[in-house]
């Protein structure tokens, strides 16, 4: 690791003042970005902690709404009552995540902010068109995920809760690289108020909507329906776990075995 | 460049002036040479490094010690009385057979304690799916497995 300085703040307005302030990155539970800055892939001059911030943290329900605190752990997500009963999809996508070590450190708004190409929360927050809560703004899901490792954060900008809407039903089911535990490719497949939504993580360089799917969906909402969609394989993943064409062919795969789990 | 830290280890509390970068396993190791947590993979996935923080197992290689300032860490020494007596866990390790090399063991009998404090009568499933990110490379997970199940079963009493 390369040397800095690491500092804490008493609000969220004051750790991103410090962050403006020394070029610094924010450190939620630290899971992604401690193994980067020991690889030396990432090197930040300073780190401010935002653990201790009770601002961030917590669940609650708000009419049609669970709100969760960005610093909230994802071993509470899975545990939390409030969001087994509201979205339980939710629940066992954090219950999935790595492992229980990770879970007891890792947080959702440490693991929006990366942006992970294979991470599953991007998909539980893109397939319940959740909203991104920050110390400026808030940001529509669909807005929010741009690119590999990328997000619609500004410099400073941090994620201080996510609103997820109540959907009708949901379902999500990760093929999980054996080793990692990450998405080789993972499906979060929702019923909502506003139609169907599939986010599809791990295939692409980044989280992404499948819209052949919820079209496909729209009109009978059967894991047959999800199945015979094609999908193509350009621009998808490619490496060692598994080919483009594989991610492709899993895509259809596993959203039938989300909607069959719904059935 | 060093930042003071206080936290308390095994009931124990510890004031030390730390270099920033000392991950929460150096500074058990190194400062406090509590040897018994392991450093395996040093990437996160093996759990030989697994303490309890607030009673939360989590990886002490991919933590760092400033980040758990304040906080109660229990790690393998913590556990026996001051005796000697083994803790139940660690006894329904010794029992089963659930060690060979010992290696991985500190880190899954901790990892089996934050088990245990959630799923009192885990079925082994659960054993299973919980010790998921504890490795064994002697394999020997069919008796840690038992073990942990005899140590919980112990803890009921």
């Amino acid at each position: 690791m390369y040397s800095f300085d690491i500092r804490k703040a008493d609000s969220v307005a004051a750790a991103a003042a410090l962050i403006a302030q020394t070029g610094g990155r924010a450190l939620a539970g630290g899971q992604s970005l401690i193994a980067a800055m020991k690889l030396r892939l990432a090197q930040p001059g300073t780190l401010v902690d935002l653990a201790g911030l009770t601002e961030l943290q917590g669940i609650r329900r708000d009419g049609n709404a669970l709100v969760i605190g960005a610093m909230t752990r994802h071993a509470e997500v899975a545990a939390a009552a409030d969001v087994k009963a509201a979205i339980p999809a939710l629940a066992a996508l954090a219950e999935g995540i790595g492992d229980r070590q990770v879970r007891n450190m890792g947080t959702l708004g440490g693991s929006l902010a990366n942006n992970d190409p294979a991470a599953c929360y991007p998909a539980g927050v893109l397939g319940l068109g959740a909203t991104v809560h920050t110390n400026r703004r808030t940001i529509a899901a669909d807005d929010f995920f741009k690119g590999l490792y990328e997000t619609a954060l500004g410099d400073g900008e941090l994620i201080t809760q996510v609103s997820f809407p109540v959907p009708t039903k949901a379902a999500y089911v990760k093929f999980a690289q054996p080793a990692s535990r990450f998405a080789l490719v993972g499906v979060f497949v929702a019923q909502t108020g506003g139609g169907v939504r599939v986010a599809v993580t791990g295939a692409g360089p980044s989280v992404f909507r499948a819209k052949a799917l919820e079209d496909a969906l729209a009109r009978t909402f059967t894991a047959d329906a999800a199945k015979a969609v094609r999908i193509p394989a350009t621009g998808l993943n490619s490496d060692l776990h598994g080919s483009a064409e594989y991610r492709a062919h899993l895509i259809p795969v596993l959203a039938a075995r989300a909607v069959a789990a719904l059935a | 460049m060093s930042i003071p830290l206080s936290l308390s280890v095994n009931g124990k509390a510890v004031t030390a002036d730390v270099d920033e970068r000392t991950l929460l396993v150096e500074f058990l190791r190194h400062d406090l040479a509590l040897t018994g947590t392991h450093v395996g993979c040093d990437t996160a996935q093996c759990g030989a490094c697994t303490v309890l923080v607030d009673g939360r197992a989590i990886k002490s290689c991919n933590v760092l010690a400033a980040q758990v300032a304040g906080a109660k860490i229990t790690t393998i020494e913590g556990l026996a009385g001051a005796d000697g007596t083994l803790h139940p866990m660690q006894a329904a390790f010794k029992e089963c057979h659930g060690l060979q090399c010992g290696f991985c063991t500190p880190g899954m009998v901790l990892g089996a304690l934050d088990l245990v404090a959630h799923h009192p009568h885990a079925d082994e499933r659960t054993i299973r799916e919980a010790l998921e990110g504890n490795f064994c490379r002697c394999t020997g997970y069919q008796n840690i497995v038992k073990a942990v199940q005899t140590g919980a079963a112990a803890m009921a009493k």
